[in-house]
């Protein structure tokens, strides 16, 4: 019952939708509800590779689509150091303290998520807390351009995404054994040498986990860089979402929609291999 | 648990077993000695250095862990190499020393292997040989049979004992089984609620136990309070006596004293020996052991048992 279950809710739900989107993209633009005209109709096989190749025809979703990969490739590597940092801390904390340091970084989860974003425009923006406090103490003349651009997108990102990898790294760091560490210490390795060539190695699969649990969501990003990225570097889900909302070009949005999805599948892929070596 | 009062000294190539139940405090010393704890109070000298403030990496002593902590991330070769590296060896001298301790505990042709690809016996002996990788004057074992199937315990603790003898290390070891610490060790320390109850050779400490909780601890041994229901003639007075079960003998008739009539209430054969428990009037249960050969009185049987003066130790407390 429970398999049969799991497969129905595989099916409804993550199958069939993405069934839709991948038909989709292969359809052409038609006026209707849904403005689609799909590839498969009475007369047999009607659809069209135009909307794919859109994909190619410019360059403008091609370096959405490295902008996007290359802006999600820095938001988890920072996520990773700086939450291995702490995922470290909250580990090594007494056990009694950890409930309390992890709740900490779960809190902002609480309060909504375009509020968060609310309070960086507020902090950055040029009549904001930063610059008003920099102004007044006549560090600077004129306010610094910090909202709307990549600096302010990154810290965006960092903040949004920093608990996905906090999470699977506390948890590979607490089950680690301590008397690993100790036999390394006690073999002559300094403290450096056995977070080296013990902990980080053995905390290597949760890394991988962590990078990708932040890198996965955060290529598809669309309202950080909206709320706080410079306006004319376009990325890959605010262009999905323009196809989708503006233009209304369906299948070109399906198109771009699959090839995101097919190019993030290679990281869990490898990550699988790895994992099962 | 906190340790107390407690002085312990170990001589060079010497065998000590630390002998204890939980909590007994035996694992706290070995993990100060080891520098993973820092005593309030007192020093750890070594080879007459004072080491107390020393880091672990600082001491020249290797631990064996009890769960031998062994990298699961490194080959055979890698754990036993470790040490050596962290010691800036160069590449021959590592392989050198690693392909002698590879032969010296019967590991080759599992050098390239993961610690998971191992049996417990493996395991451990890898552990040994990552210990001993860096001629250490001191090498602290954590109960390094425990983990191993009752038949490879014997055998690897005699194999322990003669690898100490060739390396000339000073080994000590922590055991909460007595057998095993009387079976390997020169000298056996027995700790009790943090403190030292008493240190000797094994033979001195099984049949001349110092206290009533020594005689306990090591388990077996009758104790007979002076002025109690038996009449005692012990060779040097004391307020207490240890009898071990082995020196009780069957009689026709028992002696005045050093003998006792007791009714048989239980009747254990073990093979190697028998188990008797018998009650004298108004006292507790003797622990006799009768030789195999023995003719074994029935349950409910009266019976009399005579032991010689000699046989009585003198316990202080």
């Amino acid at each position: 019952m429970i398999r049969l279950g799991a497969w129905l809710a595989l099916g409804l739900l993550v199958a069939a939708p993405l069934a839709i989107v991948l038909g989709m993209g292969f359809g052409s633009v038609a006026p209707g509800v849904p403005p689609v005209r799909w590839p498969i109709g009475p007369e047999g096989w009607q659809g069209s590779l135009e909307a794919w190749s859109l994909l190619f025809a410019d360059g403008y979703y091609l370096d959405a689509f490295l902008r996007s990969l290359r802006l999600a490739a820095l938001t988890a590597s920072l996520c990773l150091v700086i939450g291995f940092g702490m995922a470290l801390g909250i580990a090594s904390a007494r056990p009694g303290r950890q409930f309390g340091l992890l709740a900490l970084v779960l809190l902002p989860f609480w309060t909504g998520f375009v509020l968060r974003l609310s309070a960086w425009v507020g902090l950055l923006r040029d009549s904001g807390w930063i610059n008003t406090v920099l102004l007044s103490a006549g560090l600077i003349e004129a306010p610094l351009a910090l909202l709307y651009t990549e600096g302010a997108m990154l810290a965006g990102m960092v903040h949004g995404y920093l608990p996905f990898a906090v999470l699977p790294l506390y948890a590979a760091l607490m089950r680690r054994d301590p008397a690993l560490e100790e036999a390394a210490a006690d073999l002559g390795a300094s403290p450096f040498t056995v977070f080296r060539t013990i902990t980080l190695p053995l905390a290597a699969p949760a890394a991988a986990a962590a990078f990708l649990l932040v890198f996965i969501p955060a290529a598809g990003e669309v309202v950080i860089p909206e709320l706080l990225g410079a306006p004319d570097s376009v990325l890959i889900g605010r262009a999905i979402w323009g196809e989708f909302f503006q233009t209304r070009d369906w299948p070109a949005a399906a198109a771009l929609a699959s090839a995101l999805l097919a190019v993030l599948l290679l990281p869990v892929v490898l990550y699988q291999r790895l994992a099962r070596r | 648990m906190a340790l107390e009062g407690l002085s312990l000294t170990v001589a060079e190539g010497e065998f000590v077993a630390l002998l204890g139940g939980s909590g007994s405090g035996k694992s706290t010393l070995l993990r100060v000695v080891a520098g993973f704890e820092r005593p309030d109070a007192g020093r750890v000298v070594l080879k007459g250095r004072d080491i107390t403030a020393d880091p672990p990496p600082a001491r020249d002593v290797a631990m064996m862990f009890q769960s031998y902590a062994l990298f699961p991330h490194m080959s055979v070769r890698e754990n036993i190499a470790y040490g050596l590296r962290r010691a800036g060896a160069d590449a021959r001298a590592i392989a050198a020393r690693v392909a002698e301790l590879v032969a010296l505990l019967r590991l080759e042709g599992l050098e390239g292997r993961r610690p998971a690809q191992l049996s417990g016996g493996q395991q451990q002996r890898v552990a040994l040989a990552r210990a001993l990788a860096r001629r250490p004057a001191l090498v602290l074992l954590d109960e390094p049979l425990a983990a191993l199937d009752a038949g490879l315990r014997e055998r690897t603790g005699l194999e322990l004992r003669a690898l100490q003898r060739r390396t000339g290390a000073s080994f000590v070891m922590v055991t909460h089984d007595q057998s095993e610490a009387l079976a390997l060790a020169d000298r056996v320390a027995l700790l009790e609620g943090g403190r030292i109850a008493q240190v000797a050779p094994p033979r001195e400490l099984y049949e001349r136990p110092a206290t009533r909780s020594v005689a306990r601890f090591l388990g077996a041994a009758n104790i007979l309070e002076a002025g109690g229901p038996i009449p005692l003639a012990p060779a040097t007075p004391a307020p207490a006596y240890a009898l071990r079960p082995e020196r009780i003998v069957l009689v026709a008739e028992a002696p005045p004293v050093n003998g006792v009539r007791a009714v048989v209430e239980e009747v254990a054969f073990r093979g190697a020996d028998a188990l008797l428990l018998a009650r004298p009037a108004g006292g507790e249960a003797l622990r006799v052991v009768l030789p195999a050969g023995a003719a074994l009185p029935a349950r409910g049987a009266e019976i009399a048992l005579a032991w010689e003066a000699a046989a009585l130790a003198p316990l202080a407390a």
